[in-house]
């Protein structure tokens, strides 16, 4: 009987253990074939020009000595700041106006039932499935007519024709989690529409309009094809489409400066990230535990 | 402190018809209790009061002002919801105090109501917590306490202790009748347990299918049943009913069971009775009425029990009389068991007589 027992325990431990290495094991090939490409950015920034060119030279280390000409060529040479200034605007912008028409749809869509509703959820999901690289042929045309070709303000039109539906699709599914008794009680409570999406809805859907908030600001920033086909003039591009036209001229490739602006212009998203994973989490799991 | 009254009363969704035609005077200070099985229109009748489903047909008044078109904000009620409905952001005190400041009531004042309130319901410790950080008795309290503070005209519940176990709705059941001696506030009440609607109500309203059968003190609700229907929703175990005949013996009327089986039918009860002669009608008895007791106006019965049920208090006995299931309420210290036979005495004073095809009690 005892040795039984042991024998389930002896078991039970053996399945935990190849489970735990399996996990390790794919979750480790994972990390390495995902980060290899910032590490690679990361080396290449700080290599010299001769290093790089070098083809017996040793690509996964700096064996040459540290550099940071790249970056200050980058600064120096090039109107990588204006590049970045302009990415930040053009973000900012559209986050803002995402988040607005999309939470204010997504209530409405949700809430209010009117007549309609239900086709116009589908049809706003439906734009979302029409992909860029068709869009930007007859916005370009649009675009032309409005006046707004080669300014940045053209992207603060047209990114949000991505970012829109999918935000309002997610918010509508954040949004109808909420009982509807809740807004009942609001409702006797006396709140009327707006305070009850200020005050009740947007709070506890925070987890969403966080992932919302994500989701605009990586289509904003790491868009490439709008601004390539949109924006010629360095004074009005992002960071995407500059980096890469002034630093490849011709067949000369700028490797080093390319990986050190490839490595800031993705910093930002990661700064972000980080901070608003714990702010969602932190929205996930408050007053999960007995305090 | 306000009364309602509500007025040929309809609601129709999509064709089916959820509210048929209620007319209701509830007093001021009076605890209504709106109780039926469900999809019988109570909570509706709640939710056009509260102003949360417009009104097909018919009136709604609070302290003499028509509501049917105002918004609830406006109508001066609270409701307290089944499901708690709390704000799972805000900590109870935010809870409690959300409708005072979109009110824009001062700081000093809220929180001079929110602390009485939470200590009328003993959760003053509480008020610093979040909804998920309490156990449901605790969460049923706040939505009573952002009920409370408003100091409302009328206090509606929907189910408020449905979703509790047994021991905490027993005594939520108290606290709800505490408040409401506390305050005195006009309250209607919306439930299926037949055990709140008795144990809180000054009246009870019960309803079926969009219609109310009977209104009546617990009392009367239970004692003197009005319809088939009321008479076997109220009280548990529910009432025996048992087919019979109608039949004139030397001038006395007797209603006969089988053969083995006839009473005599109490005289005032013969007038009434005296169109059904010969006829089979529906006879309601309360367990309780079935008993191992004798007493002067009993009928013996010889019963073969099919089921025991010791319940502590009293014991419940199972047997059949024309291949209906009948219950009887004995004494615990019976030494009974399954499949024995045993001495019952039928009260027969306490009968009703329900006409099948109305189901109306004689």
């Amino acid at each position: 009987m005892k040795n039984n027992i042991l024998n389930i325990k002896n078991s039970m431990h053996a399945n935990r253990r190849w489970a735990l290495i399996a996990a390790y094991t794919s979750l480790i090939i994972f990390v390495i074939f995902f980060l290899f490409p910032p590490y690679y950015m990361l080396i290449t920034s700080l290599k010299t020009n001769k290093e790089i060119a070098e083809m017996a030279s040793n690509p996964w280390l700096i064996e040459q000595g540290v550099t940071l000409k790249h970056y200050i060529y980058l600064f120096t040479e090039t109107p990588f700041l204006t590049f970045f200034k302009n990415t930040i605007i053009v973000t900012v912008c559209v986050v803002i106006i995402t988040m607005i028409i999309s939470v204010l749809a997504a209530y409405s869509l949700s809430r209010l039932k009117f007549w309609g509703s239900g086709v116009l959820a589908t049809g706003i999901f439906l734009t979302y499935l029409v992909p860029e690289t068709l869009l930007f042929i007859p916005l370009f045309k649009i675009v032309g007519w409005l006046g707004l070709l080669n300014s940045y303000w053209v992207l603060v039109l047209v990114y949000p024709t991505l970012s829109v539906p999918f935000c309002t699709w997610l918010m509508i599914g954040y949004f109808s989690s909420i009982p509807k008794e809740i807004d009942e009680a609001a409702l006797i409570d006396g709140a009327n529409h707006m305070q009850m999406l200020l005050k009740v809805f947007i709070p506890v859907a925070m987890p969403g309009l966080i992932a919302a908030t994500i989701f605009a600001f990586t289509v904003s920033w790491a868009g490439f094809l709008y601004p390539l086909a949109f924006i010629y003039s360095e004074s009005e591009m992002v960071l995407t489409v500059g980096t890469v036209t002034t630093l490849i001229k011709g067949d000369v490739f700028n490797w080093g400066s390319l990986m050190s602006g490839a490595l800031l212009a993705a910093a930002p998203p990661v700064i972000i990230y980080a901070f608003l994973m714990d702010y969602y989490i932190a929205g996930l799991t408050s007053g999960a535990t007995k305090g | 402190m306000a009364e309602v009254l509500i007025k040929n009363l309809y609601k129709i969704f999509d064709r089916t018809e959820a509210v048929s035609g209620i007319d209701l005077s509830i007093k001021d200070k009076e605890f209504v209790i709106l109780v039926g099985p469900s999809g019988c229109g109570k909570s509706t009748v709640l939710r056009m009061v509260a102003g949360l489903e417009d009104v097909t047909k018919g009136e709604i008044f609070i302290e003499d002002n028509k509501v049917n078109d105002i918004p609830p904000k406006d109508r001066d009620i609270a409701m307290v919801f089944q499901s708690y409905a709390l704000y799972p952001h805000m900590t109870v005190f935010e809870n409690m105090s959300f409708g005072l400041r979109l009110r824009k009531f001062s700081k000093n004042d809220i929180k001079l109501r929110v602390e009485e309130a939470a200590k009328v319901l003993g959760i003053s410790e509480l008020l610093d917590r979040r909804p998920k950080q309490l156990s449901g008795g605790q969460r049923q309290r706040v939505a009573m306490g952002r009920a409370i503070v408003r100091n409302p005209k009328v206090f509606l519940f929907d189910e408020p202790l449905s979703n509790l176990d047994a021991k905490m709705r027993g005594q939520m059941r108290i606290e709800i009748k505490r408040v409401h001696q506390h305050l005195n506030t006009t309250t209607i009440y919306v439930t299926h347990d037949q055990v709140e609607a008795m144990t809180l109500a000054d009246r009870v309203v019960v309803m079926k299918s969009g219609k109310i059968e009977q209104i009546g003190t617990p009392d009367e609700i239970y004692n003197k049943p009005v319809t088939g229907f009321v008479a076997g929703f109220i009280g548990s175990p529910t009432m025996n009913f048992i087919s019979c005949k109608i039949e004139k013996k030397t001038k006395r009327f007797i209603a006969k069971l089988n053969s083995d089986l006839e009473f005599m039918i109490p005289k005032q009860k013969e007038k009434i009775l005296s169109q059904y002669i010969n006829k089979t009608i529906t006879l309601g008895i309360r367990p309780e009425h079935i008993t191992e007791i004798k007493q002067k106006s009993s009928l013996k019965i010889e019963a073969k029990l099919d089921i025991v049920e010791p319940l502590g208090m009293e014991t419940m006995v199972y047997f059949s009389i024309n291949n209906a299931q009948v219950c009887g309420k004995v004494s615990p210290d019976q030494s009974i068991q399954n499949g024995k036979n045993i001495k019952l005495y039928f009260d027969s004073l306490n009968v009703h007589f329900i006409d099948p095809e109305t189901d109306l009690v004689l």
